[in-house]
């Protein structure tokens, strides 16, 4: 997917869809980053304390590890990964090859709620991206 | 650039050898990733803690490194810092070590993703001339298969522990060094003292400009 290129009209929509289906609800925050580690666009309650960019360089770390663990293992990918905390848990979804969704949220959301929205929010991202010259 | 004039928000610029760096039109944000690569214990991570020490002030997240009780990197060191305002764009650098340990090389290669600069750190102690070699034969077959260059890569070599020749250790002579390492690559090269900060913001500084001039030939 040539994702390389969004207009400043794709992003806008990306960013309202990450509200409409994940901030809107509660999400704190959503973070869509590439697999070397840079962010592409960050959605959130404007509550974050923490800095992004580490956090970005973890993200992408951490799912490529799970992923060669995945192909050890014989599995083609692990799409999806889920760390929970005390009072915040972080959900990792694809979007595709190359990008990866991050969800941060609190106790008030339940994992099935929050699961069946990413996956909304995935596909919609996915046409929004698919438009594109 | 003004967006009106330039309707795109995410741009993949092409730096040398096919690498595509992602620059924000909109926010008007570059990140710049470079690589501190080199053989285990050549002081990699010994330079992003100068780093991180020297420049506190403008770091505004602590440095993070994954490493083993034996201190030693397990999967990378990541310091990130803004290096201020270029022709309008902000520029967020980001720096990286990998792992130096030779079974390592799948996650030295995770590291190396999406890489913009690389500072190549060899080990000036005699008894390390081999593992420098093979080192740096390893990260040209690793940036190959993400179809980028070695001699493409803004790159810089650093020869590194020159302060242990005063306490008698044998090391190599730089022409040694140059000519194992750089006598084809041809890149700028110091001899630095990680451990004391002996020229490790000159090549800092060195990749730096190298990376965001290779960047901005694409961009402008
Ligand atoms: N004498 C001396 N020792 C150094 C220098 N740089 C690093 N070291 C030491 O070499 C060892 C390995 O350094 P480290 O930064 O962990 O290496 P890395 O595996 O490349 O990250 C440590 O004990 C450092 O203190 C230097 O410039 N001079
Ligand atoms: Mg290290």
């Amino acid at each position: 997917m040539n994702y390389g290129i969004v207009s400043q009209e794709q992003l806008e929509q990306i960013e309202d869809i990450l509200y409409q289906k994940l901030v809107k609800f509660g999400v704190d925050s959503v973070i869509i980053i590439d697999m070397a580690g840079n962010v592409i666009t960050v959605k959130d309650n404007g509550k974050n304390k923490y800095n992004i960019y580490s956090f970005a360089a973890l993200a992408a770390g951490n799912f490529a590890t799970v992923d060669a663990m995945a192909k050890l293992v014989g599995e083609t990918e692990f799409s999806l990964l889920f760390h929970k905390g005390q009072d915040s848990n972080i959900h990792f979804s694809k979007i595709d090859d190359e990008l990866l969704l991050i969800s941060m949220f609190g106790k008030d959301i339940s994992l099935g709620f929050l699961r069946l929205n990413v996956v909304e929010a995935i596909e919609q991202i996915r046409k929004v991206w698919a438009r594109q010259g | 650039m003004p967006d009106f004039v330039c309707p795109y928000v995410w741009k993949k610029v092409e730096t040398g050898g096919g690498k595509l760096s992602f620059i924000n039109l909109k926010d008007k944000v570059v990140q710049v990733k470079i690589v501190y690569y080199g053989p285990g214990r050549c002081g990699k991570t010994t330079n992003l803690e100068y780093i991180n020490r020297k420049f506190r002030d403008q770091i505004q997240s602590e440095m993070v490194s994954l490493k083993t009780h034996g201190d030693r990197t397990l999967f990378f060191d990541f310091l990130p810092f803004d290096l201020g305002q270029i022709k309008g764009y902000e520029i967020k650098i980001q720096l990286y070590t990998v792992p130096g340990q030779v079974r390592y090389n799948s996650t030295r290669k995770l590291v190396l993703k999406g890489v913009d600069g690389i500072v190549f750190v060899a080990d000036v102690m005699e008894k390390q001339r081999e593992k420098n070699i093979r080192s740096l034969n390893q990260l040209h077959e690793n940036l190959q298969s993400y179809k980028e260059s070695i001699f493409k890569i803004p790159l810089i070599m650093q020869y590194n522990k020159v302060d242990l020749k005063e306490y008698g250790i044998p090391v190599l002579p730089t022409f040694v060094l140059q000519q194992d390492l750089n006598s084809r690559l041809q890149v700028p090269y110091f001899e630095a003292s990680a451990i004391t900060g002996y020229n490790v913001v000159a090549t800092l500084k060195k990749i730096i400009s190298s990376t965001v001039v290779s960047i901005q030939k694409k961009l402008l």
